[in-house]
């Protein structure tokens, strides 16, 4: 009778795993160079000794894949890291040196961590742009970036982090999600918006 | 066939001098750059670009599945460490005042209007405050006055 | 071939040597580890141009190991400064906080 709880409380817990145990598999054998059977039966068990022993807390939410937005998103984002690797070293090697950097505040719309991090990790990965810090109450994002003039291009920079999570959730959010996107940073649907000061 | 595997060798040379070219102006983005944020942005660069470029000529070049599987998880790997190490860095750097800050134009976690009295110039990040109690308890009333009080999101 | 292992090789040579400046004068702990970070980035990606160039497999499971050991070192870095600027006033401001 109290085994019963606890079965199915582990039983959720390798559900809620299993893309974690896939890739674990996956990387095992990617290690081991050559696809057999034993090195993906000892793929397993190490997957299982990994995420028994050292739990981590279970993703929220889950992905949906939208092919589309996906090709958009990785085209975007494969874009924008050879043109912004580019521009950084063009400034590197310039003689005018860089210009000025700035850091900017975006208030996203997407209230889920997993694309948070998908859109903070696709925003760090290009050149030209770092997440210095993420308030996950208020959904803001704080970004250095490389080279901005005046104050249309810090706008500028601003719209491109927006576009960037609207492609992002495009190509993993659920339905929900998606028309959130409809909303205005500020006025969040859930509730959870913007205290008075 | 033949011409085949000179094209290869060719898109191949090309993908490897583009990725070392990158590492020259990560070296030298290094050394120009001011302070640490944006010495980060001439980390990264190597680090995503350069070794993705060098990763696609190995795997052209390299003959065997086994060597491209593998150059394909470095890859991943460096794809997926790199943003969290930069942003782990970064935060630190900020968090310790190591930023040149009359350099940036805009400054939006403090927009301006409070003075920043808890570390003055800018100090080494391995040099310890004065008096960190003091500080911090400053900081964190910094952090709070504007906010009504948001728990630090880092930890 | 010999003169683009030439060129690939003295590009790389010179960003790690200039990362080695940087190393070298790097007024705080964070350029240091910035900069060791590039470093073994650029040693990787010079083993990767040596695989690539002349063929040889053999190196590649050095840089599986290389790239994760750039990512443990400089977050375990990151951590022990943030660590020194969050944590250790904190025991001493805990009584003042109240909850």
């Amino acid at each position: 009778m109290t085994v019963e709880p606890a079965r199915s409380a582990l039983g959720h817990q390798l559900r809620h795993q299993l893309p974690l145990l896939v890739w674990l598999v996956l990387v095992w054998n990617l290690l081991w160079g050559t696809w057999s059977w034993a090195n993906l039966l000892s793929g397993i068990v190490v997957a299982l000794a990994v995420t028994l022993l050292l739990p981590l807390p279970p993703v929220v939410g889950g992905t949906h894949l939208h092919p589309v937005g996906l090709v958009v998103f990785l085209g975007y984002f494969f874009l924008d890291l050879v043109r912004s690797a580019a521009l950084v070293a063009w400034q590197t090697i310039r003689p005018g040196g860089i210009g000025r950097s700035a850091i900017i505040r975006v208030q996203l719309r997407t209230d889920s961590d997993l694309l948070l991090t998908i859109v903070a990790e696709s925003l760090t990965l290009v050149p030209g742009s770092v997440v210095i810090d993420m308030d996950r109450e208020r959904r803001t994002l704080s970004i250095h970036v490389l080279h901005v003039r005046n104050l249309e291009d810090v706008e500028r920079r601003r719209a491109a982090v927006l576009a960037e999570e609207e492609r992002v959730v495009r190509a993993f959010g659920s339905a929900d999600e998606i028309a959130a996107l409809a909303h205005a940073p500020g006025e969040a649907p859930t509730g959870t918006g913007r205290r008075t000061p | 066939m033949n011409e085949i595997a000179t094209v290869r060798d060719v898109v191949a040379i090309v993908l490897v001098l583009a990725g070392a070219f990158l590492c020259l102006t990560a070296g030298l983005g290094l050394l120009r750059f001011h302070d640490v944020l944006t010495r980060m942005h001439a980390g990264t660069k190597p680090q995503v670009l350069g070794i993705l470029l060098i990763m696609v000529a190995g795997a052209i070049r390299l003959q065997g599945w086994s060597a491209i599987w593998m150059l394909l998880l470095v890859a991943a790997f460096q794809m997926l460490t790199a943003p969290v190490s930069a942003h782990m860095i970064s935060r630190v750097a900020y968090r310790r005042r190591h930023v040149r800050r009359d350099l940036l134009l805009v400054d939006e976690i403090r927009s301006g209007e409070s003075v920043d009295r808890v570390y003055r110039g800018d100090e080494p990040a391995d040099a310890p405050p004065e008096q960190p109690a003091a500080s911090l308890r400053a900081s964190r009333r910094e952090d709070q006055a504007p906010s009504g009080g948001s728990p630090r999101a880092g930890e | 071939m010999t003169a683009v292992y030439w060129a690939a090789y003295a590009m790389l040579g010179g960003g790690a040597l200039l990362t080695l400046v940087r190393l070298a004068l790097g007024p705080s702990l964070l350029d240091r580890v910035v900069a060791t970070d590039v470093l073994l980035v650029i040693i990787s990606a010079g083993l990767a141009v040596y695989a690539a160039l002349a063929r040889d497999p053999t190196v590649v499971p050095v840089l599986v190991v290389v790239s994760l050991l750039a990512f443990v070192g400089s977050v375990s870095v990151a951590r022990y400064i943030g660590g020194m600027l969050v944590h250790a006033p904190a025991a001493d401001d805990r009584g003042e906080e109240g909850r």
